[in-house]
């Protein structure tokens, strides 16, 4: 064994490896698109708070191949993230801001909670736009839609009661919304929660149209399950993510058990 | 030492011709000098403290030139010496762990972490182009698989022990005097603790509490307020209570335990001044070891 300072690894902040890339002989290969992905994933401003949800569905192309993979997470007290699209790159990208917060940590200025210097969700939510922006001009993106769930922050980084939320893209586009989805979910779900939404909705108006605009995803996206986990962020409590649950579903609607040619008009099947 | 060196002294490289490598040795001098660094390993956690003198009265006490780190969720290193030096393990420390996190996907286990933080001060050792380490670090660790909590110390050379209680700093030996009559060690605590009236449950080891007045009253009772400088006693715990967290240890609580300290080092005083003899039973209440 050679003596050596090395310790073998990048250093914490550093981004992503871009060691996916592969020299071949003809050059090298990149991420054109997603293998294991997620699907839609919801979220909503509501009086106290933000909403996120998503169901647990990781698809290997179009075979529902993991069924209880948790696409909502929280990377610190108070910040949620939550991402459709390649589900190795959601771990990725959960590792590193998991890492950032607890590097943040460590380096606080004092060894009591005194000083919160913890990314708040704008923080994080600009970081990240910084690291797809990066990877996209790399021309090696991680290939997901991030929503960003938390609070705003005063200067001395205590939080406000301004809930934030915030999405961004693979290829480095970042916007803020009351409310907000990705994937099919940005077709399926979000008139309807534009339509439904009010500033001061009660977390259980927000948590009920959350799992309508679900359990319509899963009535007309291939790629949806009904098996769902929401996540909120108060100003109290921090950030949780509720356990997997499945929803219940209703299949005798007259347009799904009746077929094409018998209700005289497009609908059914 | 009075002939100490002699021109084998000049680099870590090079042994002398008894076999002793005296920058390494000079190395543990500054750290003998420097304020005194407490670790306890009690029944449920482990307790750091450390004396910062305040070599100025303008200096930002709370927030500048910190003794204790966090390193990960469940790791504190307390460093004396150079601080400047210590400073400089407690990056290596904090790179190894989320190093071995990424790697692993576990937290590093305090073995693992107080081993690569040795290497990495013993590499210092070696070359003739490095000066060692002028800094101690004792490494309080909490292992989540196994969930065992140990105490490490690293001293200049890049040795590694676990222990009971570590002491580095001035007043280290009457320090770990102190500490031995605590009971810290299980297996001591269990042959012999345990017909104690104080023994308390669980093998009888000290709970973090208790170790932290003890801590603040062994570090006060090594001082002499009309000599020294001025200091602040930074204290940190890992222990039930925190979840297991390295976190610092209330500042109400430490201002109780310095009042119970300063209490108790008045009393032994006046003690000793009429009766010498009931001067053991005050040293560790109830928790006093027969020898």
């Amino acid at each position: 064994m050679s003596l050596s300072l090395q310790n073998g690894g990048a250093p914490t902040r550093a981004l992503p490896s871009v060691t996916t890339v592969h020299a071949t002989s003809g050059g090298n290969q990149r991420t054109t698109r997603p293998i294991t992905t997620g699907t839609s994933v919801l979220g909503i401003k509501y009086k106290g708070g933000v909403m996120l949800a998503a169901d647990t569905l990781v698809s290997y192309g179009s075979l529902a191949k993991y069924k209880n993979a948790r696409r909502l997470v929280t990377v610190n007290s108070r910040t949620l993230i939550g991402a459709s699209g390649e589900y190795s790159d959601l771990q990725s990208i959960s590792d590193l801001l998991v890492s950032n917060a607890l590097e943040d940590r460590c380096t606080a200025d004092s060894l009591y909670d005194e000083d919160n210097n913890e990314e708040c969700a704008g923080e994080v939510w600009s970081y990240l736009r910084a690291v797809m922006y990066q990877r996209r001009n790399k021309m090696n993106p991680l290939w997901n839609d991030v929503v960003v769930a938390g609070f705003r922050q005063e200067p001395d980084g205590t939080t406000t009661d301004t809930p934030f939320l915030g999405v961004v893209d693979k290829i480095g586009t970042a916007y803020e919304d009351d409310v907000l989805a990705t994937g099919f979910g940005a077709y399926i779900a979000l008139p309807l929660m534009r339509e439904k939404y009010r500033p001061d909705m009660e977390e259980g108006e927000a948590r009920a149209l959350l799992e309508d605009c679900l359990r319509i995803l899963f009535y007309r996206d291939c790629r949806a399950l009904n098996r769902v986990q929401i996540a909120k962020v108060t100003k109290e409590g921090g950030a949780l993510v509720s356990e997997p649950y499945e929803l219940d579903t209703y299949w005798d609607f007259k347009g799904y058990v009746t077929n094409k040619g018998e209700i005289g008009t497009d609908g059914g099947w | 030492m009075a002939s100490s060196g002699s021109g084998y002294d000049l680099s870590s490289s090079t042994f002398s011709p008894d076999g002793r490598i005296f920058q390494i040795e000079y190395a543990a001098k500054a750290v003998e000098n420097a304020g005194t660094a407490l670790g306890l390993r009690c029944r449920d956690g482990i307790v750091l403290a450390v004396e910062k003198p305040l070599v100025n009265r303008m200096l930002v006490a709370k927030t500048t030139g910190r003794r204790i780190h966090t390193v990960d969720e469940y790791a504190g290193l307390a460093i004396t010496g150079f601080v400047s030096d210590g400073r400089q393990i407690v990056n290596r420390a904090r790179e190894e762990a989320s190093n071995y996190e990424e790697t692993y996907g576990t937290k590093i286990p305090p073995e693992t972490l107080s081993a690569r933080i040795s290497t990495y001060v013993h590499y210092f050792t070696l070359h003739g182009a490095l000066r060692p380490f002028g800094a101690s670090t004792l490494v309080a660790a909490y292992d989540p698989g196994t969930k065992r909590h140990s105490l490490h110390m690293i001293e200049p050379s890049g040795v590694c022990y676990e222990y009971y209680g570590a002491a580095a700093g001035r007043g280290r030996q009457l320090a770990r005097t102190e500490m031995e009559k605590l009971s810290i060690n299980p297996a001591r605590v269990a042959s012999g603790g345990g017909e104690g009236e104080g023994g308390g449950g669980g093998g009888g080891a000290i709970t973090v509490a208790d170790g932290v007045r003890q801590l603040a009253k062994i570090i006060h009772s090594l001082r002499d307020d009309a000599k020294d400088k001025p200091f602040e006693l930074e204290m940190s715990w890992l222990c039930e209570g925190s979840g297991w967290k390295h976190q610092g240890v209330p500042r109400d609580v430490i201002a109780d335990a310095v009042e119970w300290a300063k209490k108790e080092i008045k009393d032994n005083a006046e003690d000793e001044d009429d009766d010498d003899d009931d001067e053991e039973e005050e040293v560790g209440g109830g928790d006093v070891m027969e020898e």
